[in-house]
């Protein structure tokens, strides 16, 4: 043992430093014990009894003067890690133990409790090994961002990441519509006199391009870079990488808008006429159609968290749909006049809107709340944001983007602005790039956004890297993951939820068929105790005490639920007072 | 100003040589992994569907007998052999791996009623119907030799039963008495009896190995221990009209005779033999039904059902010492080998492999109050005959609970008490 060693050897002539106790571990104290009373019976040559006792391990580990040559951790126990990466990976609240539960449920619960929590520090900590970082663009003291120009970006950075900013000119075929594919590889671009073409962009490989003849409303990858759907005058084409036409989908007519649901293999179409579409490319099946009977529906974006479709009106409405109700499931008063563009970020949390009322307000989506809004000159026509938060509004020939936007900080200047020539038409981000695609009038332009892009993906989800063997492997698990339109709601999570409802339902039902409830407490009986411990008044005393404390814990929740109430309604008396009025206040009761 | 923009050198993230792996970077942020509960939810789905579609428990019938199958046993120290006895005296040494018969031996005249292997694994008994017990060697004997036992004890009466101890070199057999021998005596050192007719069966306690307990043709469980001279305890079980009904099985803590810990019913016919599984956390019930039923421990319904076509009444069962399969001989002279988990691969399984099946179990484990989910995990087909008598003791028992409910309700409360299933079965334990 290295704390009992240097005890016995006592003859050597080098100073000993002064040893950290080591940690006791359970059988030190036994074999202390023996040591102390063997130590005055013998003498100094009994290293060869303690070697019995120590490991090989530490013998080895000996110098001829005894020192130690064990080192010593000076960061002793797991490595900390910070709050704000553990809260990263929190899913969820703790599970609270209900209050009659059996062991076995308080078992269970503690131990998928400890597993949980096991897998977010693991996770926590991989964080360490990420390999990219995100990017930035600092200006110097006097010098504000947004006067940066491109080219100045371009040439300061090295020659790869300056090659991302280009101009297409294609000034023939009309103002562009763009969509950049899933791994952010390759960029489809679609004119609205009829060009469609789709490019890598970044080794500007020409994949394919044709002139469909027909005005071209909107252009979208599908599940992969083999296949795209063009919403032309009449009816939705759907294409093969090449440029050959695989469907013309005759019951999608008049689609102004298109969005891809990546989990869900759904495409969802939102027409002239009114009705949102849904479309399953994986079995070519239409999943739903939903006659919103809200006019022309030409504003719509995706909520990425939870598929649900979010369409803008010309009231100033924004309403969310689900391919399973008829109805919407929210509608919401954003904007004084017409609702010109929509953006929801991805965790679904926020949600960006702009309004031909020239304002551009940020909403919270979960708790469908205001958060704060923001004056531009210009209504902007066009709205994206990045993985990293960042806005783009496009107000005719000027992209502007704002940094810091998601929060409850309004935005006061924009952290970067670009001028084109001709009026933009579409606007957005390449995944996991610093790169913004800018669709105009007068052809296509790919913008350098520092610190848009995401540095780290995830290869078994999005791969830009990946080969065809991958890309295969990746496409059948995709499809064996589908999840079926009928899991689509606001919450994605409601599976993993008790469902308190029919379990009530069920609890009734028991009831009626058993003609009593199984569930309900038995009465207290107590039991009989000995040595004349059991007399009448006694065991009444007991079933006093044990009433008084059921009466108790009544009181106590009856007391709890009042003060909740009272304060809820403290809150919104309190809003009142605040006056924060709106039109809908008439409504009110 | 200071610039830095995203660029990712194409040599970090792709392999360098066709020989060499893919290069697969993670990142776990869950804000990148959108559906998480939908998707392990449809991957739950997916390996619950899949169970059922490579659920093949039928593995082998072992055929030669010439009459119907009495008792199997296993070997006390190898996992490939086992022997069996019919109802002509004959008694069958089989090895599992290549399913044939090593060795044939005519025993008895008439029914061999039980087999025991010694746990040296040298030796084994046999009981049969012609009053004696036999020894016999394991090991064949040599060409030209006869087969011949090593040691023959004549007894009294009929034996029914027979088991060896764990341990020491003695064994006990049950006819009219109960009676523990030592293999180097002719007669029996002690016989333990209480008044009953007959015993029909009898087994020592592999953990506590004094214990014993042995089943008498009253209906009554008694348990003994061998270092006292007269029985420990005897469970007399209540006869009420609702007993008839369920083919179960029972349960009990031996500490805690009067309530059952478990009664598992599925069986629609009576229950003939039962065997524990190695691991203690499941076993396997042999029924006249012409099924065998596989119960977690802990459960009321069984998880699992066996039955064919070819399978006749299913006089008795046996799970194998490696936990992976199920023995069962029944009355058409056949032997039939079963996995334990109907949708296991057998084999040596890859490193990935193996990490699915885990995954898919656990999948399975976590969304399995789902009820689509369950729907699928729940469904086995059953033969018509055995479905429609499940039917039928479904609307007897039905019809006797309304009945009950009946008489509650037009009483006076408290007065006919609510009892569990558990409670239905209290017996009257008797010292």
């Amino acid at each position: 043992m290295a704390a009992v060693t240097p005890e016995v050897l006592t003859s050597t002539h080098v100073e000993k430093m002064k040893k950290k106790k080591l940690p006791k571990r359970y059988w030190e104290e036994t074999e202390k014990t023996d040591q102390s009373q063997r130590r005055p019976e013998e003498e100094q040559g009994k290293a060869g009894q303690n070697q019995n006792k120590s490991t090989v391990k530490e013998k080895s580990l000996k110098r001829k003067n005894g020192e130690s040559l064990e080192k010593k951790d000076p960061f002793p126990g797991e490595a900390p890690i910070p709050q704000k990466q553990l809260q990263k990976f929190q899913r969820g609240k703790k599970c609270k133990v209900p209050a009659g539960a059996r062991e076995r449920l308080k078992e269970a619960i503690a131990i998928s409790e400890a597993m949980s929590e096991h897998a977010q520090k693991q996770a926590a900590r991989y964080d360490l090994l990420l390999p990219e970082d995100a990017g930035f663009l600092e200006g110097d003291e006097d010098e504000d961002t947004n006067t940066i120009s491109q080219a100045d970006i371009a040439d300061a950075v090295d020659i790869t990441s300056g090659s991302k900013y280009f101009n297409l000119h294609l000034s023939q075929f009309g103002p562009y519509r763009l969509d950049y594919s899933r791994t952010g590889r390759n960029l489809l671009v679609g004119g609205k006199k009829g060009h469609v073409a789709c490019i890598d962009w970044q080794t500007k490989d020409l994949k394919c391009e044709m002139n469909v003849m027909e005005t071209v409303n909107d252009v979208k990858w599908l599940h992969t870079e083999a296949m795209f759907a063009v919403a032309q005058k009449r009816w939705l084409y759907i294409y093969d990488s090449k440029g050959v036409e695989l469907h013309c989908v005759k019951k999608f007519n008049d689609v102004l808008r298109m969005q891809f649901l990546p989990y869900h293999f759904l495409l969802a179409t939102a027409s002239a006429t009114g009705f949102l579409q849904y479309l399953d490319v994986s079995i070519g099946k239409e999943v739903a159609a939903i006659c919103t009977k809200m006019g022309r529906l030409d504003v719509m974006a995706q909520n990425p968290h939870n598929a649900v479709i979010h369409l803008g009106h010309p009231n100033g409405t924004v309403s969310l749909w689900s391919p399973n109700q008829k109805e919407s499931l929210v509608k919401m008063l954003c904007h004084r006049g017409a609702v010109r563009s929509l953006a929801v970020d991805k965790t679904g949390t926020y949600m960006v809107t702009s309004g031909l009322d020239r304002k551009l307000k940020v909403y919270d989506i979960r708790a469908f709340k205001p958060l704060h809004s923001c004056f531009l000159p210009a209504g902007a026509s066009c709205l994206s944001l990045s993985q990293r938060g960042l806005l783009s509004a496009a107000t005719g020939e000027i992209v502007q983007v704002y940094q810091n936007v998601l929060g409850s900080n309004p935005v006061s200047k924009p952290y970067m602005a670009h001028r084109l020539r001709g009026q933009i038409w579409g606007l957005a981000y390449c995944p996991f790039e610093d790169v913004l695609g800018i669709g105009h009038g007068e052809g296509f332009t790919s913008m350098i956004v520092p610190g848009a892009g995401e540095p780290n993906f995830d290869a078994l989800d999005t791969n830009p890297y990946r080969s065809h063997k991958q890309r295969q492997e990746w496409e059948v698990k995709a499809l064996l993951e589908k999840v079926q339109p009928e899991l689509i709601g606001l919450d994605p999570g409601q599976l993993s939820k008790v469902d308190q409802a029919s379990f009530e339902q069920r609890h009734k039902e028991q009831i009626e068929a058993l003609g009593f409830d199984p569930l309900a407490k038995d009465k207290f009986k107590p039991k009989t105790k000995k040595k004349g411990r059991s007399s009448a008044g006694a065991i009444e005393k007991r079933k006093r005490k044990v009433a008084h404390e059921d009466q108790r814990d009544e009181i106590r929740q009856s007391v709890q639920e009042r003060t909740e109430r009272e304060k809820e309604l403290k809150e919104k008396s309190n809003e009142k007072k605040l006056g924060n009025k709106s039109t809908l206040d008439r409504f009110r009761k | 100003m200071k610039v830095k923009v995203l660029c990712r050198n194409p040599d970090d993230y792709v392999r360098e040589t066709t020989r060499d792996i893919q290069r697969v970077p993670r990142n776990y942020d869950p804000t990148l992994h959108p559906f998480e509960v939908p998707r392990e939810y449809t991957r739950a789905l997916n390996a619950t569907k899949l169970e059922r579609v490579f659920a093949k428990p039928f593995v082998a019938s072992l055929d030669g007998h010439r009459d119907g199958i009495s008792c199997i046993t296993k070997h006390a120290k190898s996992l490939s052999t086992i022997i069996s006895g019919a109802c002509d005296g004959e008694v069958k040494v089989w090895n599992l791996p290549r399913q044939e018969c090593l060795r044939t031996v005519q025993a008895h005249e008439g029914f061999v009623r039980g087999i025991c292997s010694r746990f040296c694994g040298t030796s084994f008994f046999t009981v049969g119907d012609d009053k004696t017990i036999k020894q016999w060697n394991w090991e064949a004997p040599g060409y030209g030799v006869r087969e011949e036992p090593i040691n023959t004890i004549l007894g009294k009466a009929v034996f029914t039963g027979i088991d060896h101890h764990q341990r020491e070199g003695t064994f006990v057999t049950c006819g009219q008495t109960v009676d523990i021998w030592d293999e180097q005596r002719s007669s029996p050192i002690r016989s333990f009896s209480w008044g009953v007719d007959s015993f029909s069966c009898v087994r020592y306690n592999p953990v506590e190995t004094e214990l014993l307990a042995s089943c008498a043709s009253d209906r009554s469980v008694v348990l003994y221990d061998t270092r006292e001279s007269a029985p420990l305890r005897k469970v007399l079980p209540f006869m009420t009209n609702e007993i008839t009904l369920c083919f179960s099985l029972y349960t009990y803590d031996i500490r805690h005779l009067d309530v059952p810990v478990t009664v598992h019913m599925d069986h629609v016919s009576a229950v003939l033999d039962v065997d524990y599984s190695p691991t203690g956390r499941e076993f396997v019930s042999a029924s006249f039904d012409k099924t065998i039923r596989i119960f977690p421990k802990d459960k009321g319904h069984s998880r699992e059902v066996y039955h064919t076509k070819r399978m006749q009444h299913v006089i008795c069962v046996r799970w194998s010492a490696d936990n992976k399969y199920v023995l069962s001989g029944s009355d058409e002279m056949n032997i039939r080998l079963w996995k334990a988990n109907a949708s296991e691969k057998l084999g040596l399984l890859s490193a990935r492999e193996k990490a699915a099946t885990h995954y898919n179990k656990k999948l399975i484990e976590k969304f399995q109050h789902h009820p689509q989910v369950r729907r699928i995990a729940r469904h086995r087909h059953l033969p018509g005959d055995i479905l429609k008598q499940k039917r039928e003791l479904r609307e007897m028992r039905e019809a006797r609970r309304r009945k009950e409910q009946n008489v509650r309700k037009h009483s006076k409360p408290g007065s006919v008490p609510l009892l569990t299933e558990k409670e239905k079965h209290v017996v009257a334990v008797v010292e």
